[in-house]
């Protein structure tokens, strides 16, 4: 028999949010998980600069050692039970959406490389026919000038990937915007 | 990671382009660039696995509130496999749809269509160990959208299945055999190759169908497989 083949995506339209967005797949942290908590908070906007309030996003990260929560990832790295790095999260009225999280550890690259730290993320909207995947990493941070995915995006782009300082929030606080068209265009990969 | 084979490349013309003028809502959200192409890492061979506690009531739709949903009941089942014809057990499948009517329990729908107190139009189930899955629901109606004039999507069910990983991860809409506002409607069309759109369409069976209860719908979702050796970027 020959082997089947792969189903085609389709856009996750407007009326998704009573069967996907429930408030315990916000929850990604409880008091016990490990690592040190962080906010970002961000707004994903059109190509005419208008809120995008009918998205969601997909968070997937590795726990604060570096390791996915994963059978795939073999790394004798510290396994936290109270940590999974998944959360589902809708937009808001006005297109903002706020994760709480704790910073990812560096996990391997494609090679032998290690990562930057970073959270992977996938954004689904009415009027996105498949998902886009990115990624959102941290200032400041050394990785990031070997990070293989980076370097991979032409240079003037890079810092639509970089997560920055919420100069309004606490020390731990950022902010991530996603622009899907535009002069600011985030870096969408393919995986 | 030595040994696990990265996910093979998706064929061109399976997904939609994300810039197709046929479906307006693109025009302002579909990027313009590219999608960098990067290599597959831990990053995207493993992925998230929900396993929250599904009960079993939450597979079948027909039922919500205390009494039963109008319209005409039906099985939609199959399995969730991978392109190697693997099932993909214990993964999450959720599902939501359009009432009898045509109508969405959503607060942006603002269709002219009764809503019916027994259907929440929500299901969610996991996966068997070879990866079968089974909802009973109720067959949507089609409903008329803003996108062109006389616009109606026709009758489908929304599905999100994760699958394995970070890679495989999938949302689609089952569409029905022989409707007519199939070869009118740009999301099912905005699937370039024809062979790839029929598979987004579920198969009659009256294998599936119960007796005096319900019609029999199968609908196997087929996610990413394995590359046949491990990538070299
Ligand atoms: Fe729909």
């Amino acid at each position: 028999m020959a082997p089947p083949r792969l189903t085609p995506v389709q856009t996750v339209g407007p009326f998704f949010g009573p069967a996907l967005v429930r408030r315990e797949l916000e929850q990604m942290v409880v008091a016990e998980t490990r690592g040190t908590r962080i906010t970002i908070t961000g707004q994903i906007c059109d190509g005419d600069g208008a809120d995008v309030p009918d998205a969601m996003i997909e968070v997937w990260q590795a726990n604060a050692e570096g390791r996915y929560d994963h059978p795939e990832d073999h790394q004798e790295k510290l396994l936290d039970p109270n940590f999974h790095g998944f959360g589902r999260f809708g937009t808001d009225a006005n297109g903002r959406f706020r994760i709480v999280t704790i910073e990812p550890g560096a996990a391997p690259g494609p090679r032998t490389t290690l990562q930057a730290p970073h959270l992977n993320l996938s954004i689904f909207a009415r009027g996105l026919l498949n998902r886009v995947v990115t990624r959102i990493y941290f200032p400041g941070v050394p990785l990031n000038e070997t990070d293989e995915a980076l370097n991979a995006v032409p240079a003037d782009r890079r810092a639509t990937l970089i997560a920055t300082r919420d100069p309004a929030g606490a020390l731990d606080s950022y902010r991530f915007d996603i622009f899907l068209q535009g002069a600011r265009e985030t870096v969408f990969f393919d995986i | 990671m030595e040994g696990d084979a990265r996910y093979r490349r998706e064929p061109i013309g399976t997904h939609p382009r994300l810039d197709s003028p046929a479906y307006a809502s693109t025009a302002k959200r579909a990027p313009r660039h590219a999608p960098v192409r990067i290599g597959q890492s831990l990053s995207e061979i493993t992925g998230p696995r929900p396993c929250e506690s599904v009960a079993p009531g939450e597979a079948d739709l027909t039922r919500w509130d205390g009494g039963a949903a109008m319209g005409e009941r039906i099985i939609v089942a199959g399995c969730v496999l991978d392109e190697d014809g693997r099932g993909v057990p214990r993964t999450l499948i959720e599902i939501w749809q359009a009432n009898a009517a045509g109508r969405y329990r959503h607060d942006n729908d603002r269709h002219d269509a009764p809503l019916d107190p027994h259907f929440s139009g929500v299901g969610r189930i996991m996966s068997e160990a070879n990866g079968a899955y089974r909802f009973m629901t109720i067959k949507p109606g089609a409903y008329p959208w803003g996108n062109h004039h006389n616009a109606w999507r026709p009758q489908h069910i929304h599905l999100s299945v994760f699958g394995p990983a970070f890679a495989t991860r999938l949302i689609t809409q089952m569409y029905f055999p022989g409707d007519p506002l199939l070869a009118l409607d740009p999301i099912f069309n905005s699937v370039p190759d024809a062979a790839a759109r029929d598979r987004l369409v579920a198969a009659f069976d009256i294998e599936l169908t119960e007796p005096g209860r319900a019609l029999g719908y199968r609908f196997d979702i087929v996610l990413r497989g394995r590359a046949a050796t491990p990538a070299v970027n």
